[in-house]
């Protein structure tokens, strides 16, 4: 278990913090110390959940490493929306090269960190699905077959967004995207494409491969700490809902990835060298359909005629990752 | 020294921070702290603060707890026992699981306060006016409670021989035991309140006028048994309700017989059969003339009858009343739903008939007292709690409304409220209510499933040896976990949850009871604060663009 759920007190650890937890149950999140890694003033549109998993998952691994984190950005809104030239919302050393090369440029730090004998400066290259999944594939499957010191973290918000929408390899099926319209006979994007990196990751045997999202901040922190334990190559791959991309209300974004999280659709789970150990489980299960429904992205199923056919594809999905995961308490 | 810095060329200028960006500007709506009323808090007769008191119970700080709780009432011991908790039938977890168990808290708040001698604070003005207040039940000690926080100098004169009103000569001990409604009332009396026994009021206008007193609180209750004509047979044995709770109370055991036959269908009713019960009796029947659901007793209480073997008999009159015996008619609902004769008797062995009929006010002390005016045989009061005629108030049982403890407590503070202005020549002026904090602004998916306490009952079989107290109390650990199902409705409850969400770190934590702050210069407006809020405290209003 990456993390114990306090089942009481309240809302034990449900919530970002909990005044009747002991200090040392709380969540860095919650306390005032918190680095605020990616701080005020960024651009990112309201609600954006890339920047609250990027703020969560760094504060996390500075408050593991004592604050000696340098990090390798790749292009993408995460690079724009945070960095415009003079202007940076970062507080922590922080490097932008291209958008297929951060886990490479990330390799390269770690094995500057080792030269120069700073073994206590960690290294973190991160991008989004897009520089992930796609451009960025190749750099990344050689960081984790060299097994370099770097943890990978993927913000996964389901398309390239920074350029307005398009697809990549981790959109969804049925999804429409500015390339993959809502028309034909199965409208949006296709079926029987895209890939799941995590998997990918685990199949290199590197010592840690999780994933999480925004909708639960306990166990992204505990992840991370787990990750900043290790040495070698790891990777965290956080959903991170995208207003903008995904047609949803800005308030949205956390219950969003709460539903993708209680319908199945996105299994998060761990794994340690190669084997999945833990899964994070279904507490309230709901259907696919509320995840779909509040996101434009998807009304062609909710049209006059509901799709049914292609819901129950994606609630197919969702069941697999269930039996696959076992999401479902025993 | 270090070499100057060479910088690349184009390189010019050092990173500067996005604090220098401020997002605010792009809001349409902004997020603002409410605080919204809680329908516990709503539901609740004397207007207590019950998630606000059971904040502090949540932390497990009781005493701070049981200190704003009885800003609003002094005696949660008293009414942790006996009142029928409306609050809970209001709370939002209701629709969840079950209600957040209020009243036993509150209990075990005032018996902690009572095993732990906590105090009132001592007011620290005098206004030097005087008041009076005639009636030492839960209304005018109330009133008495408040009117001395406030300040005033208060003497309360009671007819008879104890306080406590219908709480000693109504309630039975199994109910409310006695030791318990003394330490409450003691601690009133230790704020300095003047309490006269055995002093009945004859007239409420000369009282004020010989005492000197500035104003006047009546809260005499209702205590004259209604009767029903029952031709009844010389040797017949007619009682009632009050008369014997009375009795018991005054020592004197009631004779009633092996077999006791109790006329009603009210809280009163259900009292004496159990009490009968208790006394000896091998049956105690209740006749009621309606059906089970149109009962005014409360369905608790009936349970706790039936457990203890009370007998009932639904759609049924008495007719007639003879040594030994009742007469009894079957009634049938007609149409409307309304009870009727049908013409079919029937014989009751009883060796008394005790009615419970309720009960009405002795307004003796009101005669001729110009202004005062009588509606259906209680007294009329304004919004202001006073009745027609200036300087005399009045409340609880014998003013129209609903006649339980925590209503007359509730009108002892609204009585005090308006006294205390009108002796200062002012209007009392009613703090505006906030909108109800509904169920629908709770994001119940933080909370913890957790069902309710169930408080330990003393078993059936131990109950009739004698009058001790029937529902036992909640320990620190329950209560603990009890305080901790509520959801805090509508009020924050500091669990971070709008600092951690907010993308933008726009939302300030000032620090353990301080709260948060929205930074506007960088809030954009998202709204996730509010929608992640599990209590339903943030509101989301439109900018004026
Ligand atoms: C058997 C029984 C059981 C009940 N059970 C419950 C219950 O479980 N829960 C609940 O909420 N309610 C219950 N009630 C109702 C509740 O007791 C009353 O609503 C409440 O006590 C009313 O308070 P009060 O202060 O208005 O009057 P009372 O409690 O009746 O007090 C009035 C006081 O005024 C005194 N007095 C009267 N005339 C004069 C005078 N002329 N001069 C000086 N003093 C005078 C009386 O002696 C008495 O002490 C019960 C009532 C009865 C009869
Ligand atoms: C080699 C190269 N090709 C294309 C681009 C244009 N580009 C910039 S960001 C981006 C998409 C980013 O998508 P993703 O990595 O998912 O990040 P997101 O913006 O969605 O967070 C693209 C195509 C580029 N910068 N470099
Ligand atoms: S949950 Fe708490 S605040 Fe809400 S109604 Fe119930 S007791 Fe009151
Ligand atoms: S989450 Fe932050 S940016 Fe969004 S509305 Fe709340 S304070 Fe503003
Ligand atoms: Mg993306």
């Amino acid at each position: 278990m990456s993390h114990q759920d306090i089942k009481f007190y309240q809302t034990g650890t449900f919530t970002v913090g909990n005044r009747l937890l002991d200090p040392e149950q709380r969540s860095v999140q919650s306390t005032l110390e918190r680095t605020n890694a990616l701080n005020s003033g960024h651009r990112a549109c309201p609600g954006c959940g890339e920047a609250l998993g990027a703020r969560y998952a760094m504060d996390a691994a500075m408050a593991a490493t004592d604050g000696q984190i340098v990090v390798a950005n790749a292009t993408g809104c995460l690079e724009v929306f945070s960095t415009p030239y003079p202007e940076t919302a970062w507080q922590v050393p922080w490097v932008h090269s291209l958008f297929g090369n951060a886990a490479a440029v990330g390799a390269g730090l770690a094995a500057a960190m080792r030269v120069k004998g700073k073994s206590d400066v960690r290294v973190i290259a991160q991008g989004g699905d897009g520089s992930t999944a796609d451009i960025g594939f190749g750099p990344l499957s050689g960081m984790f077959e060299r097994n370099d010191d770097v943890l990978f973290i993927c913000y996964d918000n389901q398309g390239y967004m920074n350029t307005g929408v398009q697809r990549s390899s981790a959109t969804p099926p049925a999804a429409r995207t500015a390339t993959t319209p809502a028309v034909g006979p199965h409208p949006g994007h296709q079926r029987g494409m895209g890939k799941f990196v995590p998997e990918i990751a685990m199949a290199h045997h590197i010592p840690y491969v999780a994933t999480a999202t925004v909708a639960d901040l306990r166990d992204i922190e505990a992840k991370v700490t787990a990750a900043m334990s290790l040495r070698g190559a790891r990777y965290i791959h956080i959903l991170v809902p995208c207003p903008l991309g995904w047609g949803s209300a800005s308030h949205d974004t956390v219950r969003l990835a709460r539903m993708a999280r209680e319908s199945g659709l996105f299994p998060v789970f761990e794994a340690r060298d190669g084997e999945v150990t833990d899964s994070l489980k279904i507490r309230h299960q709901v259907p696919v359909e509320a995840f779909l429904k509040p996101q434009k992205r998807f009304a062609h199923l909710f049209g006059k005629q509901r799709d049914e056919e292609a819901i129950a594809y994606l609630q197919a999905r969702a069941d697999r990752n269930i039996r696959k995961y076992h999401l479902l308490e025993a | 020294m270090d070499k100057p810095m060479v910088k690349p060329f184009a390189i010019t200028l050092d990173p500067g921070s996005s604090l220098a960006n401020h997002t605010g500007s792009w809001r349409t709506v902004r997020p603002v702290y409410v605080h919204r009323l809680p329908p516990c808090n709503n539901g609740c007769p004397a207007g207590e603060d019950i998630q606000g008191w059971l904040f502090h119970a949540e932390s497990g700080d009781y005493e701070k707890a049981w200190h704003v709780l009885t800003e609003n009432n002094p005696f949660p011991a008293i009414v942790g026992r006996v009142c029928y908790h409306p609050c809970e039938s209001a709370c939002n977890r209701g629709q969840i699981d079950e209600p957040v168990s209020i009243h036993a808290v509150e209990r075990f708040l005032g018996d902690e306060a009572i095993k732990r001698q906590w105090a009132f604070p001592r007011p620290a003005q005098r206004s030097g006016k005087r008041v009076l207040i005639v009636g030492a039940g839960p209304s005018g000690l109330s009133a008495a409670y408040h009117l001395a926080r406030l300040g005033h100098e208060v003497e309360i004169h009671e007819a008879g021989p104890m306080a406590g009103g219908m709480l000693r000569f109504g309630i039975p001990k199994y109910r409310l035991p006695r030791d318990i409604l003394d330490a409450e009332v003691a601690r009133i009396l230790d704020m300095g309140v003047r309490l006269h026994l055995n002093r009945k009021v004859d007239n409420a206008l000369a009282a004020k006028q010989e005492g000197g007193f500035d104003a006047v609180f009546l809260a005499i209750g209702a205590h004259i048994a209604k009767r029903a004509y029952i031709p009844a047979g010389a040797a017949a044995r007619v009682l009632d309700a009050v008369s014997v709770l009375h009795d018991m109370e005054a020592g004197e055991r009631p004779l009633l017989g092996r077999r006791v036959v109790v006329y009603g269908g009210g809280n009163s009713a259900i009292d004496v059969a159990r009490t009968a019960r208790r006394l000896g009796a091998d049956e105690a029947i209740i006749v009621y003339r309606r059906t089970r659901d149109a009962m005014p007793a409360h369905p608790s209480e009936v349970h706790e009858a039936e457990d203890e073997g009370v007998l009932f008999r639904w759609l049924s009159t008495i007719t007639q009343a003879d040594e030994g015996a009742l007469t009894i008619e079957k009634m049938a609902l007609d149409e409307a739903g309304k009870p009727q004769p049908t013409g079919e008797f029937e014989t009751l062995e009883a060796d008394s008939l005790v009615l419970a009929l309720g009960q009405d006010v002795d307004l003796g002390l009101l005669d001729k007292i110009q202004g005062i005016e009588i509606e259906g045989g209680v007294v009329k009061v304004g919004e202001n709690m006073m009745t027609g005629c200036a300087g005399i108030f009045a409340g609880g049982d014998m003013v129209p409304s609903e006649r339980t403890v925590t209503v007359g407590i509730g009108h002892g503070k609204k009585a005090a409220r308006h006294i205390h202005a009108w002796l200062n020549g002012e209007l009392y002026q009613k703090p505006p209510t906030p909108p109800i904090a509904t169920l629908d602004r709770i994001n119940r998916w933080y909370y913890s499933d957790a069902p309710k306490t169930v408080q330990p009952e003393l078993d059936a079989e131990r109950r009739l040896d004698g009058f001790e107290e029937v529902v036992h109390g909640l320990n620190a650990d329950n209560a603990l976990f009890e305080a901790r199902r509520c959801l805090s409705c509508g009020n924050c409850f500091e669990c971070d949850n709008c600092y951690g969400v907010c993308p933008d770190n726009a939302i300030k934590k000032l620090g353990p009871g301080q709260g948060f702050e929205i930074d506007y210069d960088f809030c954009k407006g998202c709204g996730l604060c509010a929608a992640e809020c599990p209590c339903g405290a943030i509101d989301m209003v439109p900018e004026d663009i």
